[in-house]
């Protein structure tokens, strides 16, 4: 079972914390909402009831009041799940892109930075996506300040592929706060990622 | 300086006490009986009216609430705005007004200066005088005014006279006070809350003015107890009334925030008050909610001739606010009010 505790708490704390409960349920189990008042029970109840969820209450004193929610059906097919089975899915099965930088080859830097704008483009109209792009150093830039390359980046997210920027990177280059697609990660999950990957894509 | 999150607790007309509390504590209270007082609490209306002649009665009401918005100067208006709304909710013009003021000693009176700046503005906007007022040292900030106005006796809009035929008509958008709810646990937008709060702080003088050139039967304002509590006041056992939802004007990001279920104890107990004497048919839950949402200085609830509603509510609307006919009055059933979907 697990407890929320919104004693003392006014409407619609006690209601809101306990959605945010049932909602980080991994598995069915009894919601526990302990409220002092009986509006507050019956707002978490219409709460429960809206969700379709089975609920009761017990008053224990003046001041103390229960409401038991029982959260059935965790991991059934949901509505998120279903608007992914009416797609085709295109990503590959387990393709990663790793870009390592802003630039494309070498030589130019204007050339580069051209040829690498031109691969993000061409990414997004491949029929098999990868299922992460993982960006590093210099790489950093293409999900943070080229406004070209966050633009199919975030075509390629909407799509289902995880974008995955190097968060040492971004700091480095002082360009955390203007991640503008996917999220930050660490080079634990970027280690993981490669090692599990089926292949690995990394224009040079 | 205390930071301004403290300023605002959930106020408005969320912090009213609930319909069915109130009447059990005025039921106890001896009747003053005075051929003179023409409107009194026993009638739950906006305000009290007392004949003085034949052609002259004094209006006055009292009105006033914690902060439900960040900006003090704002709150000011909107606490006027609220104040002064029952004075046209009665069909009656502002003559006087007085200051109501909570305020803690440790706070910049910079803040309560904003306030009253945004009250005074209000009061001039109504056509009347601010002529004093009553400040008291207190935890929390609470304002608002004790008004004064004037009416013919003949002229007095009550709220429970409406007749089977009429036209039900609302004048200002519902939902005010699940937006600030939903501002308070921060899940608001800024286009949402500008909704509401220019909702909010206009007065109900303009629309006063509309009505009063047609044939309106009874007339109250929708504040704490929410549209259907204020309704059923208005029906007095004596008729019923359909609703149309789909009519219905409010803020629209209101359905948003009710699946998020920022529900406050204001709209449960008036729904509780209401209880069996409604019927819902084909209505979403976000609908039912917005209208026992309590709303903080809400529009006009009119009963009006049907013949005249039309041409109503096309001078309403040009005041700029979301307004409709959103239903009309029936003979008495046994279900007082039905909310059609």
């Amino acid at each position: 079972m697990i407890k929320v505790n919104a004693l003392g708490k006014v409407c619609p704390l006690p209601v809101i914390e306990a959605k945010k409960a049932i909602e980080s349920l991994t598995q069915d189990e009894v919601v526990k909402v302990l409220v002092d008042n009986e509006i507050a029970v019956q707002n978490v109840m219409k709460m429960a009831k809206y969700k379709g969820l089975e609920a009761h209450s017990e008053k224990i004193n003046d001041q103390e009041f229960a409401v038991l929610i029982e959260v059935n059906g965790i991991g059934e097919t949901s509505e998120d799940v279903e608007a992914m089975i009416c797609q085709p899915d295109r990503r590959g099965n387990g393709t990663v892109v790793v870009l390592s930088s802003d630039c494309m080859g070498s030589g130019e830097e204007s050339l580069g930075k051209q040829l690498m704008k031109g691969f993000v483009f061409a990414l997004t109209k491949q029929d098999e996506l990868p299922s992460k792009v993982i960006l590093y150093n210099r790489g950093a830039f293409l999900s943070s300040e080229n406004e070209d390359t966050i633009q199919d980046l975030k075509t390629l997210e909407a799509e289902g592929v995880e974008i995955l920027t190097c968060g040492t990177c971004l700091n480095h280059y002082g360009l955390t706060e203007k991640l503008a697609v996917g999220s930050a990660t660490n080079m634990y999950e970027i280690t993981e990622s490669m090692m599990k990957a089926s292949h690995i894509v990394k224009p040079s | 300086m205390e930071k301004d999150i403290v300023f605002c607790t959930g106020g408005g007309c969320t912090a009213k006490l609930g319909p069915g509390a109130l009447n059990r504590v005025l039921e106890k209270l001896p009747k003053f009986e005075d051929p003179n007082l023409l409107v009194g609490f026993d009638h739950s209306d906006d305000a009290a009216v007392y004949r003085l002649s034949d052609d002259l009665a004094i209006v006055q009401t009292l009105d006033f609430f914690p902060p439900m918005v960040e900006d003090p100067y704002l709150f000011g208006k909107i606490a006027a705005a609220n104040a002064l709304s029952d004075i046209y909710a009665m069909g009656a013009d502002v003559k006087t007004a007085l200051n109501i003021v909570c305020f803690p000693e440790k706070m910049d009176l910079n803040v309560l200066g904003r306030i009253l700046q945004g009250g005074s503005e209000k009061v001039r906007e109504a056509g009347g005088i601010l002529a004093g007022g009553h400040s008291i040292a207190d935890d929390g900030v609470k304002y608002g005014l004790s008004v004064t106005g004037t009416i013919h006796p003949d002229r007095i809009l009550q709220n429970n006279r409406a007749l089977p035929g009429d036209c039900l008509i609302l004048t200002k958008p519902l939902g005010v006070g699940i937006v600030c709810t939903a501002q308070r646990v921060g899940g608001a937008s800024k286009e949402a809350l500008k909704k509401a709060t220019d909702s909010m702080e206009m007065l109900n003088r303009y629309a006063s003015e509309i009505i009063r050139k047609y044939e309106v039967h009874s007339c109250t304002d929708v504040t704490g107890f929410g549209l259907l509590a204020h309704l059923m006041e208005m029906l007095d056992q004596k008729v019923s009334a359909e609703i149309w939802s789909e009519k219905v004007p409010y803020i629209e990001e209101c359905e948003e925030y009710v699946e998020e279920f920022y529900l406050t104890a204001a709209g449960q107990r008036n729904r509780n008050h209401v209880g069996d004497q409604v019927r819902f048919e084909n209505c979403s839950f976000a609908m039912e909610e917005i209208l026992f949402d309590p709303q903080t200085s809400g529009g006009l609830l009119v009963s009006m001739d049907s013949e005249e509603g039309a041409e109503a509510i096309r001078e309403l609307e040009e005041l700029g606010l979301p307004c409709g006919m959103i239903g009309k009055i029936t003979e008495k059933q046994e279900i007082l009010i039905t909310v059609k979907g």
